[in-house]
């Protein structure tokens, strides 16, 4: 973004930039701005421009500083950029931080009620008589300040020569067709519009034009993607309590599921969703389903995670499968709600007292929190354990382009069940009489039988308590430790069912990038940067825990490894160097923790600053 | 030849593992009843889940209906466990054996919360005012003043677990004593034919620790001061009520529960409709205030909705036997899906 003066001609005219700036709206929460917000992001995208939104947003209902930063960018990089080359500040509380935050040559619009003292000469300042046209618009006035936000997309749509017909679609996506909102907000849109093209004079060299790069993609939240993911998984049953940043997911469950699945199934539904009294009470709920053959699922975020810790250990020993999405903010503690973190990685590892292990998986765009909203209901059955999938704030409420969802490719697999005449065909099959924990295929994945078969001796008891073979309560040292190796084993035989890395790169790099989750996309923008300063990287992109072995062998095979991830201590870089000692001293930790998603300045920077350059 | 029920089950079918409480305990024979309510009502025992929550209450599963399946929990967490089990086969009936530090300790949220949901479960709380598995601490209903051997005196207000029931909308509240085993087993059968939550507390002397006579939750202390709110009898669906059974005209009472079965109530010293919820919060404050053990049906309600009909599941059809083709979505809709996603 460097040289935005030189587009100034020495007369005075401007060569125009076109699809890629950074643009902040910084208003008031509360106030209905994300609705003029999404409208330009979806416009944009409507477009065929690459967009993203990050909405970085206080703890709290009305009243504090809330800022929206769309990032359009022609070379698909949607990362968080720490410059803004547009602000529109359209709150009182913050107008004069807003108004230092423009780069020099970059643009400023200002509801011209606000005072500020403009104190900016390297920059093109607009102002926008935003509550005049709210007034004018004949909103009621309830609705002013609300209206007031959608002054500023009518007067962005003339700057940056934004297609009207793409916001006139965006509103109607909005408002689900609904004429009497449309026609008021496009009403005060096409007014702003108009009275941008009379009243400013362009000076600032930003702006849009077509492109054809958002083909083949959806916008949407993670939270939502996981929720469609896990009902075309088959989700049974969800239980869950309200937490930020991932009560959307389980709304968004309960939102589509009767839609999606009502209709296949005769005389009534085929899955319950229940708010629970508090996080122990939605786990519990959870492996309850899980126990009795349900596909089940919960969703929270790190304070609910601790809660739900004794019941995660209890379905890793009883062998229960059960789906629990972290979708990750910032702590220790309270921390801060609102914000970003990979923070909760090495606790949910070994979740649980005693000796547990978990399986892991990190979907790093929302297309893959789809795919692992299905994937994981199959793991955990297949595996009869807990499985986590670790996303964030970031990837769970922001607005991600992301490629089209894809349709399972793999049928549902319900693991190792045993019906009635499968349970009346075990001892013939296997020359041996079933017991919940017997491991007959040598792979440490028992057979389990479900609650409503009628075959006598098909019960069992589960129970936290020592158990041997056959689910008898034990207190024997040797049952207790050939079980707990069993567990080891099968940790292991998961790696069969979890999804591997992804190498990006030539493989041939001698420096290697690993790293997970919502910092995908500013690594991949960071290995263009260092291209551009002569450093080859290749990039390996963790799906999963535990460790497969490409992982082991990327680490022999470079030199030089940098972990960067969203959090103080460098989490996954613990977690490799304990897995792999022998390669401890090549691994680099490039951990930040300020609640803010990576940005490919920061991490560009950083990996410079290590190779001396 | 064993003497067999309608579904041709001896009680043997309906034994569990030896138990291992103390001999004595009131638990065991809480157990026993519980076997042969269960044989005397027909249940097949694969149609019946349990659940237990941590304590010696909560072991009790172990020792009766073996050919259940069971889920012996977290401590005070069985509510959510057994809440998300009966979803996975809503057709099948379930009993929870709970204790009083497992309920109104440690559990007394999700103690709540189930009943407030309604869900169809026999929830038996073992209460004996006292820790056994962790040698004899109060627990939470513990009378005030209670003196223990290695405790010192209780200084806290006991908590009421029949109250706590009633505030909380419990749709079937019980009292009993593990001393009257007719009174548990005739309770026990009722509560199954519930549709909805059922709570029984029964006073169950823990022998090994609280069963000085002085104690409220002591065998001799049960004996001199329960007082029953009126003679309980369930009859059986099939079954007709006659004038044989002894039963005076214009002195008892039809509950007609949710499967056709009824329970008669006999009137004996007080006038007592269990369906008054505030006359029973009322009834048993004052039972309390004058140390009387007060035992019987305390309240119902039989017409509520359980949890399971919140959902509208399938009527004839669990949920765990559904596959694929009721469970995913064709590709056609997420195609649908792709193109209204922006």
């Amino acid at each position: 973004m460097s040289g935005i003066q030189e587009k100034i001609k020495g007369n005075g005219s401007i060569e125009k930039l076109a699809n890629d700036f950074s643009m902040t709206v910084a208003t008031v929460n509360g106030s209905g701005s994300q609705t003029s917000n999404l409208t330009l992001q979806r416009a944009f995208f409507k477009m065929g421009i690459p967009v993203s939104g990050k909405n970085l947003f206080p703890s709290n209902i009305q009243g504090l500083p809330t800022w929206y930063t769309i990032r359009v960018n022609k070379n698909g990089y949607t990362a968080r950029s720490e410059t803004h080359q547009i602000v529109v500040a359209m709150n009182p509380a913050t107008i004069q931080e807003d108004l230092a935050k423009v780069e020099p040559g970059g643009a400023f619009y200002y509801a011209d009620h606000i005072r500020v003292d403009l104190n900016r000469e390297d920059i093109s300042i607009y102002p926008m008589p935003a509550k005049e046209l709210a007034k004018d618009s004949g909103a009621p006035p309830k609705l002013r300040d609300y209206v007031a936000n959608m002054v500023y997309v009518g007067v962005l749509s003339q700057m940056l020569e934004i297609d009207m017909s793409m916001i006139r679609s965006a509103i109607e996506y909005h408002f689900s067709g609904k004429q009497t909102p449309i026609d008021l907000n496009m009403g005060v849109i096409d007014k702003a519009y108009q009275w941008a093209a009379e009243n400013l004079e362009k000076t600032d060299p930003f702006y849009v034009e077509p492109l054809n790069l958002t083909d083949g993609y959806v916008m949407a939240d993670g939270n939502t993607a996981a929720a469609l993911g896990a009902i075309f998984g088959g989700v049974q049953f969800c239980a869950w309590y309200p937490i930020t940043p991932a009560s959307t997911l389980a709304e968004s469950l309960g939102a589509y599921i009767g839609g999606l699945r009502d209709d296949l199934v005769d005389g009534g539904k085929s899955y319950a969703i229940v708010q629970a009294e508090d996080e122990l009470s939605a786990i519990g709920m959870s492996i309850g389903a899980g126990w009795a053959g349900l596909r089940a699922m919960t969703s929270t975020s790190g304070p609910g995670l601790s809660l739900m810790t004794e019941f995660v250990g209890l379905a890793y020993y009883s062998e229960i499968p059960v789906v629990i999405w972290d979708v990750q903010r910032v702590g220790p503690s309270t921390g801060l709600p609102t914000r970003t973190a990979q923070g909760d990685l090495t606790q949910v590892y070994f979740l649980g007292h005693g000796d547990t292990q978990h399986i892991i998986l990190f979907p790093s765009s929302v297309t893959e929190c789809f795919e692992f909203g299905w994937k994981a209901l199959d793991i955990a059955e297949q595996v009869q354990t807990p499985v986590f999938v670790l996303t964030d704030l970031d990837l769970g409420m922001n607005h991600w382009m992301s490629e089209k969802y894809q349709y399972p490719e793999v049928d549902m697999d319900r693991g190792k069940v045993l019906w009635e005449e499968d349970f009346e065909n075990f001892a013939k099959k296997f020359g041996k009489q079933w017991g919940r924990y017997l491991d007959v295929d040598g792979d440490a994945i028992t057979y389990r039988t479900l609650p409503g078969n009628k075959m006598p001796g098909a019960a069992y008891f589960a129970r936290g308590t020592g158990h041997d073979e056959y689910a008898a309560y034990t207190e024997d040292p040797v049952d207790w430790e050939v079980n707990m190796l069993r567990l080891k084993k099968k940790f292991k035989t998961a790696l069969k069912y979890t999804p591997k890395p992804e190498l990006i790169g030539s493989g041939k790099a001698e420096i290697g990038i690993i790293g997970y989750g919502s910092t995908e996309m500013a690594i991949l923008e960071t290995i263009d940067y260092l291209r551009e300063e002569g450093i080859e990287v290749d990039f390996l992109r963790l799906r999963s825990l535990p460790l497969h072995e490409e992982v082991i062998q990327f680490i022999e095979e470079k030199n030089l490894i940098f972990v960067p991830e969203l959090n103080r201590d460098g989490q996954l870089w613990q977690i490799l160097n304990m897995e792999y000692p022998t390669g401890c001293g090549k691994m680099k930790s490039l951990p930040k923790h300020d609640g803010l998603p990576l940005s490919a300045a920061w991490l560009t920077k950083a990996i410079l600053d290590m190779e001396g350059k | 030849m064993a003497e067999t029920n309608n579904v041709g089950l001896t009680k043997a079918d309906y034994r569990g593992a030896p138990t291992t409480l103390c001999a004595g305990c009131g638990h065991n024979s809480i157990n026993n009843q519980i076997m042969a309510a269960a044989y005397e009502l027909d249940l097949l025992p694969e149609n019946v889940l349990k659940f237990s929550g941590i304590g010696c209450s909560s072991k009790s599963p172990t020792y009766f209906m073996g050919r259940s399946f069971g889920f012996n929990s977290l401590h005070g967490r069985m509510p959510a466990v057994a809440t998300g089990g009966l979803f996975g086969d809503h057709r099948l009936k379930a009993i929870a054996m709970s204790g009083d530090g497992d309920t109104s300790n440690i559990g007394m949220g999700h103690f709540k919360h189930v009943i407030r949901r309604n869900l169809p479960l026999v929830y038996i709380v073992a209460n004996n005012g006292v820790y056994g598995l962790t040698k004899g601490q109060f627990s939470a209903t513990a009378e005030l003043g209670l003196r223990l051997k290695s405790q010192g005196e209780n200084l806290y207000m006991p908590i009421d677990i029949v109250l706590e029931a009633l505030a909380s909308s419990a749709t079937f509240v019980a009292r009993s004593f593990a001393g009257d085993a007719a009174q548990v087993k005739e309770l026990v059968k009722a509560a199954f034919s519930h549709d909805g939550i059922s709570v029984l507390d029964i006073i169950s002397p823990c022998v090994t620790f609280n069963n000085r006579d002085e104690s409220h939750h002591s065998y001799s202390w049960g004996k001199q001061h329960r007082e029953m709110i009126h003679d309980f009898n369930f009859i059986p669906k099939e079954q007709e009520i006659t004038v044989e059974d002894g039963f005076e005209e214009g002195s008892v009472q039809q509950v007609t529960m949710h499967d056709g079965s009824k329970v008669v109530l006999q009137k004996l010293d007080r006038d007592y409709d269990p369906y008054d919820r505030i006359n029973a919060i009322k009834t048993v404050q004052e039972a309390n205030q004058k140390d009387i053990l007060l035992t019987g049906l305390i309240f119902v309600d039989t017409s509520s909705k359980s949890l399971i009909d919140l959902y509208e599941l399938p009527e004839d059809r669990a949920l765990n036997r559904m596959q694929q083709e009721e469970l995913r979505p064709p590709k056609g809709m997420l195609d649908l899906i792709n193109a209204q996603m922006f």
